[in-house]
């Protein structure tokens, strides 16, 4: 168990070493000078030179990589172009606010999620069922970025009960200020993963409630809530923490979009900005950060797996 | 072996198959048409009649510039087919060969390839999107290549799985027994029994590729303006959402309608060629 969780921190160190070489590598060996890329296509031969002078352009390359690499690790992630200010706590702070808001999310995808797919597996065939899973199919096939449209129409533009855009720090706006700004975003990410992640759980509980030990379980006369909660339920979650897992990948890409559209102000839309305004050092750092983030829940729900799960646990070597 | 893919005996094609099947050629019929069947010119200018609510003479209203929301709608929705169906073929068109070839060959290709996957699988699809687009100026072309690429580590992972099951399979030796090679076994033996999981596979991409396209548009890194593609139509509609709904509704119904439709189509060709999801419903 030490050993799995040993070498899965190794592949996460070596995953993001190796995005560091990659986006490194595509911002600087594209065709054309990124000195040309920032300042656009009008720009003088004397502003080029400065500005290449002044970011170490001219170095070799792999100068230049060491240079950037050898400040991540120090935590100087390099002054954004834009703002004019060091890169790293811009990009700390807005993953501070883009974790409030992926937290919140995934806690209500996992809770709601599974309470919603075992709700469908023990009362299969049911109008209840039936209704979830035509409701799952309907929220998996809208775009986060229409439903963003919708619920802004809805609930800011019609109705006025919550405010469309923006966020204020839970410190100036008190608790009640705070959650408003949240509560549409936080609708807009959670409902299409709720949707898979109740599919899955619903699928990996039907499978469970087929099983022998559940047929077990039964013929021993346990209480039905016992062979629920305590035999079906602990194996069927097991696929469900994967799912999770994978749903991070979407909640992140869910992220960028509705920070775009919300205006509030995290990662996503940090990155987004970087990359509209050609602001090079923000943008190879916003992607390093997300990686690493993404890389460390991976690792987490890898750990949790192996944890919960005994054939892994007692088996020493990973699945 | 191209058995494989015909009706097994005393089996009707799934009813939600035909009908998807059927809605979804005639979408495809209507966004090749589309730029010769608009009733006005999608990009036509026309300021006295901006922003009108749906009526007989604009089905779906008209935007900020007078623009005939449906004639943009009609002539956008090629973006979001060539989205799905071309950037899935491309995942396909590297991901199989791949996949397959590191099953055959195991030994360092195998390692290579697969490290590679999971490398590209550590990564968030948007981001890897994103940072193959933010370098470049955005194209259409440039958004249907990313998105494919995008999904090659899944196709890879699947086709090898798939093959490493195929290549235990007695018609295998026989064939090694023959001296046939690598590509005429992968060809000609492999590649016929491959198909069923993979075509499942395919229809859920398409739906994942149609997605990340049109919100990658949605972003600003997909077609320019003055395209139709009903992402960016979405953004575009922003400023005017109170006062012109119709703008983004009726792109977004037309994206949400496609995509059911080919989830639909992919639940049905997964009753009929997954044999282990037969008799669980839609679990």
């Amino acid at each position: 168990m030490t050993r799995y969780i040993i070498r899965r921190i190794a592949s996460v160190i070596g995953v993001v070493w190796l995005m560091t070489v990659m986006v490194f590598g595509i911002v600087h060996l594209l065709p054309g000078s990124v000195a040309h890329m920032i300042l656009g296509e009008f720009a003088t031969a004397d502003s080029i030179a400065l500005l290449e002078q002044r970011l170490g352009l001219n170095d070799p390359l792999p100068m230049q990589y060491w240079r950037w690499f050898s400040g991540l690790l120090r935590g100087d992630f390099g002054n954004s172009l834009t703002m004019e200010r060091p890169a790293g706590p811009i990009l700390i702070e807005a993953l501070g606010r883009s974790a409030i808001l992926a937290g919140i999310s995934l806690v209500l995808v996992a809770i709601i999620g599974i309470a919603l797919g075992v709700h469908s597996a023990v009362n299969r065939g049911s109008s209840s069922d039936r209704a979830l899973t035509l409701a799952q199919y309907a929220f998996i096939s809208i775009p986060e970025f229409f439903w963003c449209i919708v619920v802004i129409l809805v609930f800011a533009a019609w109705l006025g009960w919550l405010p469309a855009t923006g966020y204020t720090p839970l410190a100036e706006a008190g608790v009640l200020g705070w959650a408003r700004h949240l509560v549409l975003p936080v609708v807009t990410l959670t409902l299409g993963l709720i949707a898979h992640v109740s599919r899955m759980t619903r699928s990996s509980m039907l499978e469970a409630l087929d099983s022998q030990y559940v047929l077990a379980a039964r013929a021993k006369g346990l209480a039905e809530r016992f062979v629920l909660y305590r035999h079906a339920l602990p194996n069927a979650l097991l696929p469900t923490i994967t799912v999770l897992a994978i749903d991070m990948g979407l909640l992140i890409g869910g992220i960028v979009v509705v920070e775009t559209v919300f205006a509030f102000p995290g990662l996503g839309r940090m990155l987004i900005y970087a990359i509209d305004n050609q602001d090079l050092p923000l943008m190879m750092g916003g992607m390093i950060v997300v990686t690493s983030v993404y890389a460390l829940a991976n690792l987490a729900a890898d750990i949790l797996y192996a944890t919960l799960n005994p054939r892994i646990r007692y088996g020493g070597s990973a699945a | 072996m191209s058995a494989a893919l015909a009706l097994p005996r005393g089996r009707r094609l799934p009813r939600g198959l035909i009908l998807g099947g059927f809605a979804i050629a005639v979408i495809v019929v209507l966004a090749v048409a589309g730029p010769w069947i608009t009733p006005y010119d999608p990009d036509a200018f026309a300021i006295r009649e901006r922003l009108q609510a749906p009526s007989l003479a604009h089905w779906f209203g008209t935007d900020d510039f007078g623009r005939d929301v449906f004639s943009r709608v009609l002539a956008g929705a090629h973006y979001s087919l060539l989205m799905g169906f071309g950037a899935t073929a491309i995942s396909l068109a590297i991901g199989v060969p791949l996949g397959m070839l590191a099953a055959f060959h195991r030994g360092w290709v195998d390692e290579a390839v697969m490290r590679g996957v999971d490398l590209m699988i550590s990564i968030p699809p948007v981001l890897l999107g994103l940072l193959i687009l933010a370098t470049t100026q955005p194209s259409v072309a440039k958004t249907v290549i990313s998105v494919g690429i995008v999904y090659v580590p899944i196709m890879t992972r699947l086709s090898r799985a798939v093959a490493l099951g195929l290549l235990a399979e007695d018609f295998v030796d026989a064939a090694r027994a023959r001296g046939d090679g690598a590509v005429r076994i992968l060809w000609r033996e492999i590649l016929p029994n491959a198909w069923p999981p993979i075509i499942v596979e395919t229809s859920l991409r398409i739906t994942f590729a149609i997605l990340l396209g049109s919100a990658l548009s949605f972003l600003g890194l997909g077609p320019q303006p003055p395209a139709s593609e009903w992402g960016l139509m979405i953004a575009e509609s922003r400023p005017f959402i109170e006062q012109a709904p119709w703008i983004a509704l009726a792109p977004g119904i037309c994206l949400c309608l496609l995509l059911v439709l080919i989830n639909v189509v992919g639940e049905g060709l997964r009753d009929l060629l997954d044999p282990r999801m037969q008799g669980r419903g839609h679990g």
